[in-house]
């Protein structure tokens, strides 16, 4: 592999998470584009493509909004939407940008205001009290659905995604989900940027209230606003760069989406599993590092039943054996494969399309050794893991500088 | 007797008793509950109408106290796999706590009436109860 094959992130930001009712979209995506621009040591001038995205508009342009507030120099703008993965979809579309040559420096940003959003997903078709039962749709619908034939909420589904490994696998229960999100709380502490930062006790969890058994809602996403973004280049750019941009630049070892293959059922109940699994097995390879390797783990928890899963999917443990894993201790900051050390989407919250980039934010702070309290000692290796429904899946692989 | 109509149109209500149908494609078996112009899993552009067995195992299940408004909770989501077809319902005539709904227990299909329209026609909602 040549200089110009690698890929490394040359800047990233993100903004706090949490409450901002004085900023729009437009405003945090400028912070943490303008913050991602000067952290890498460059300008709007020298950015050769912007990938970009907002879900909840995601038909509003959100790259030409952003150009507007910090610069339009006529460069394309890929406006991006995958679900939860919008953020690594909007990284992955830069990188490949570079990748291709056609340009020196990709920017991707992701945004999201979602605070007070409620339920996502549910509801499902609107529909007015008819006069008449009139099939609709492509179910032939008398009535909505949500609610009638199983959940199109996400704390219901993510909670059937783990009651599901429960029963393939065994060993899962109410009070171990809720061990997993006591876990993220606790790590939470350490992060000033998380939205909550706020230690619960394991029955404070359990007995808040319930939203999906076994899902309470300490276990569920935070609804957030918040926005993240990277500056991106090739191995060849960097080495034309100062000493202290290769010193802190992080190299993307490997950067992968896939989408959920056919297999029995995925219609059904999403299955979030062999796309990650794929996902994770070609990082992997092309990283050219195994899961023992790791330093620490970003993974997307959108729910305290999907982490479980995904200790699995992404091959941090044997096949089958996620609850024992946990048991141990392993995911815990100060254990084998620390997980989740920024809080998670628990507690460090979810603003949608900002959460692909800002768990990777998460780990270049650690590669680049400025996590401060939280730091993880020697943290060379690292996985950041979002998942979208519907459904696509994004990992990539960090490795701190040698410079 | 006034006349019924499936709450969706893979219920079938007049062709002996109460079952689901889903759409067989014709190269490997995969099964789909709508229609599709090719196979998700072999591409194949030919499908056939099979019942769904109506009985099954829950392998996957929420209890939903808390839902979009307009949805009454509590209910019981789940994932029947109706001898290897894998069916989305509702979990009804079974109370809805973790003590009464557990993974792996076996279910039948059961139908409820949802109300009757102006009409005079009664719609019809399915479900999977605890089969004893």
């Amino acid at each position: 592999m040549t200089a110009s094959d690698e890929i490394w992130i040359l800047g990233i930001r993100m903004t706090k998470f949490g409450k901002h009712p004085d900023l729009d979209t437009v405003d945090l995506a400028a912070e943490a584009a303008t913050g991602a621009l000067a952290d890498a040591g460059v300008t709007m001038a020298d950015v050769g493509v912007i990938a970009a995205g907002n879900l909840m508009a995601a038909n509003a342009g959100i790259g030409q909004q952003l150009q507007k507030q910090i610069g339009q120099t006529g460069i394309p703008v890929y406006n991006v939407a995958n679900a939860c993965a919008t953020g690594a979809t909007a990284l992955r579309t830069a990188i490949m940008a570079v990748k291709a040559g056609e340009v020196k420096y990709g920017l991707a940003v992701g945004v999201e205001k979602l605070s007070g959003a409620g339920l996502l997903g549910a509801g499902g078709r609107k529909k007015a009290e008819a006069d008449v039962w009139a099939p609709a749709g492509r179910y032939g619908a008398v009535a909505p659905v949500d609610g009638r034939i199983g959940t199109e909420a996400m704390p219901g589904v993510f909670a059937q995604i783990g009651t599901e490994y429960g029963h393939k696998y065994g060993g899962t229960s109410f009070e171990l989900f809720a061990k997993i999100s006591e876990k993220n709380h606790a790590h939470s502490t350490l992060n000033p940027l998380a939205a909550y930062q706020k230690k619960f006790t394991l029955e404070q969890i359990m007995n808040d209230v319930m939203i999906a058994y076994p899902n309470t809602r300490p276990m569920c996403s935070a609804n957030c606003d918040g926005a993240a973004a990277a500056v991106v280049c090739n191995g060849e750019t960097l080495k034309s760069l100062s000493l202290e941009q290769r010193r802190r630049a992080v190299k993307v070892s490997a950067s992968v989406l896939t989408t959920d293959p056919y297999e029995d059922g995925c219609q059904v109940l999403p299955n979030v599993n062999t796309l990650t699994r794929n996902a994770a097995a070609t990082a992997y390879e092309q990283a050219g590092v195994g899961p023992s390797e790791l330093d620490l783990v970003e993974l997307h928890d959108c729910f305290a039943t999907a982490e479980l899963v995904h200790y699995d999917n992404l091959m941090l443990c044997e096949k089958g054996g996620a609850a024992d894993f946990f048991n141990t201790g392993a995911t815990w900051r100060d254990g084998s494969t620390p997980v989740n050390v920024s809080g998670g989407l628990q507690s460090k919250g979810h603003p949608i399309a900002a959460t692909g980039i800002a768990n990777i934010w998460e780990i270049c702070h650690h590669l680049r050794g400025e996590a401060g309290d939280r730091q993880i000692e020697n943290a060379k290796v690292g996985l950041a893991h979002v998942i979208g429904l519907g459904s696509a899946c994004g990992v990539h692989i960090l490795e701190k500088s040698a410079a | 007797m006034a006349e019924q109509i499936p709450l969706v149109d893979y219920l079938v209500l007049d062709d002996g008793s109460p079952h689901l149908i889903a759409q067989e494609c014709k190269a490997c078996g995969a099964r789909f509950f709508d229609r599709r112009n090719a196979c998700a899993g072999c591409f194949a552009t030919e499908f056939t109408t099979v019942p769904v067995a109506t009985e099954g195992t829950v392998r996957a299940f929420t209890i939903v106290t808390f839902a979009a408004p307009g949805i009454p909770t509590p209910f019981v989501a789940s994932v029947v796999d109706c001898d290897g077809t894998q069916v989305r319902a509702n979990l009804i005539n079974v109370e809805p706590d973790p003590e009464h709904v557990r993974d792996g227990m076996k279910v039948r299909l059961a139908t409820y009436p949802m109300g009757t329209d102006s009409a005079g026609t009664e719609a019809i909602g399915f479900g999977f109860e605890p089969a004893t």
